[in-house]
């Protein structure tokens, strides 16, 4: 079977697809780990707006969540595409700007931010609850501020705690990436898929695509275990 | 500075929900003086101990730390709350408190646990915080132990820790809530005396203790609270030589 597959199209230059995977690759690593980073940003805000905000954060926070988790994926990368951008433009139209392009990979960022922003709120949230009061009451003794509490004591001490269900949320923001192919990001699916139908080697390029996309899984784990025994440090190993 | 008592306490007045915990205690704790608190449980000495850093907000009454007192607003629970959060953060970081459970924080090593407050809430130089680290913590006998983890500590180390930490930042008084109740018995020992250390060195301390005998060593006054309101207070000798409440006289036959 392998005899027919012809490898000289993964070649790196045309007429092989091969440079055009791997910028098709490096763009769904920049969509997942922008994404990522914008969805700590916002489940750090959510979860602290869930534990310490007044009655209209907690509910806009809730509501948020509830949202996030209730509607596909797809729908809300859809949703939070084609509205945000067309917002976006009226509101830059209205103050006077013509001709006001949306960066593309920046859109995509905060589209998979906001996504993963749902479910890294629940996570935080649950792991701030799971250390001890006492060690932010220590903190507050000292007269910390709210701020320097939150980055000194409670987010290295809620990590260990986050980490199994942050690391599962990298391995989600690296496969929605795929779902922006729908929108026409030229991510690894898209292009992979173009390099498809263009030379009819669907079985080469989807398998190579698989094998990208297993390469980035196998290689976050190592660094998310070397983290996660840093995040651990001065706690009792666990198993 | 200022010749303020470091503590003052006026008519101070608790309540959690339906629960009334504090019923008007008043109290000044004056530079240099030891003031140990006993009682019962559930009589309200850690609440009272954690009013003075605002740990706990009052119902009502009046707090004032070297003669500051905190500004204080009605809160929506009809007691109080601090109108002023910076003031607040300002006079918790001239106050030191020491907790049953050390609450050390356990992603630090022992080092970093004591440079924190000074480097992060006082903005002390890492170099002069680090020395000064150094100091206190040689002076609670855990100079060897700097780069260590809390969690690889025995209780009596940990708590010992956390006096460093409370001492590298020169508190005007130093709060503790049961520092010992938590230690196996053979560690209370090493706790106790550092604790005396700092007595005779003539720190400003408030102590909620169960250990009677070393109250009546150290403290310069002692406080026996009852169901929210000082029943009596006076000296050791008073206290425990010749106590006039029927309560205070049944509560150390119970303890000692
Ligand atoms: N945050 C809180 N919410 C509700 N009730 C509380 C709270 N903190 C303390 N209490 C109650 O207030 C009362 C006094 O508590 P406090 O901790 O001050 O007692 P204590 O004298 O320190 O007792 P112990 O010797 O057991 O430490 C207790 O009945 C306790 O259950
Ligand atoms: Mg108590």
């Amino acid at each position: 079977m392998f005899q027919s597959i012809d490898f000289s199209l993964l070649a790196l230059t045309a007429p092989g697809w091969g440079g055009a995977l791997l910028n098709g690759f490096l763009r769904s690593i920049q969509l997942a780990a922008g994404g990522y980073a914008v969805g700590i940003i916002i489940g750090i805000l959510g979860a602290s707006a869930k534990l310490y905000g007044g009655l209209v954060l907690r509910d806009l926070a809730e509501i948020y969540t509830m949202v996030i988790r209730a509607v596909p994926e797809l729908v809300l990368m859809l949703l939070f595409y084609y509205v945000g951008t067309d917002l976006i433009s009226r509101a830059a139209q209205a103050m006077g700007f013509t001709g006001f392009d949306i960066d593309g990979l920046l859109a995509g960022i905060i589209v998979i931010g906001l996504v993963q922003g749902g479910y890294a709120t629940e996570v935080i949230r649950g792991a701030i609850k799971a250390v001890p009061h006492g060690q932010i009451e220590a903190a507050q003794a000292f007269g910390m501020s709210p701020v320097t509490v939150m980055r000194r004591v409670t987010i290295p001490a809620m990590t260990p705690h986050a980490m199994p269900g942050m690391a599962n949320l990298w391995m989600i923001a690296t496969k929605d990436t795929a779902l922006l192919a729908v929108i026409g990001f030229s991510e690894l699916t898209q292009v992979t898929r173009q390099a498809a139908s263009a030379t009819r080697a669907y079985f080469l390029f989807f398998l190579s695509a698989a094998a990208l996309y297993l390469l980035l899984t196998l290689l976050s784990n190592v660094v998310l275990r070397w983290y996660e025994t840093r995040a651990r440090r001065g706690m009792i190993a666990a198993r | 500075m200022n010749d303020q008592p470091a503590i003052v306490i006026r008519d101070l007045h608790k309540r959690f929900g339906d629960l009334q915990v504090l019923k008007g205690v008043s109290l000044t704790a004056n530079a240099g003086e030891v003031i140990a608190i006993i009682g019962g449980s559930g009589s309200g000495k850690s609440t009272l101990l954690r009013c003075i850093n605002m740990l706990e907000h009052p119902t009502s009454g009046h707090i004032a730390i070297q003669g500051e007192a905190y500004a204080m607003r009605p809160s929506r629970a009809g007691g109080l709350q601090p109108a002023d959060r910076r003031q607040v953060q300002r006079i918790r970081a001239q106050l030191g408190m020491v907790f049953q459970n050390f609450n050390l924080w356990p992603h630090r090593t022992v080092l970093e646990n004591v440079t924190e407050a000074p480097v992060h809430v006082l903005g002390v130089p890492r170099d002069q915080a680090i020395a000064r680290a150094r100091q206190v913590l040689e002076r609670v006998g855990l100079g060897e132990k700097l780069q260590t983890y809390p969690v690889h500590l025995s209780g009596g180390q940990q708590q010992r820790a956390a006096i460093a930490r409370v001492l590298a930042i020169d508190p005007l008084a130093i709060l503790f809530d049961e520092p010992t109740s938590a230690l196996d018995p053979e560690l209370v020992g090493e706790v106790l005396g550092v604790i005396r250390d700092l007595a005779d060195e003539g720190r400003t301390m408030v102590l909620v203790t169960h250990e009677m005998a070393f109250a009546r060593d150290v403290a310069s006054r002692v406080i026996y609270l009852r169901d929210g309101r000082i029943e009596e207070e006076g000296t050791p000798e008073q206290l425990f030589g010749d106590p006039q409440s029927a309560h205070l006289k049944q509560f150390i036959r119970s303890v000692m």
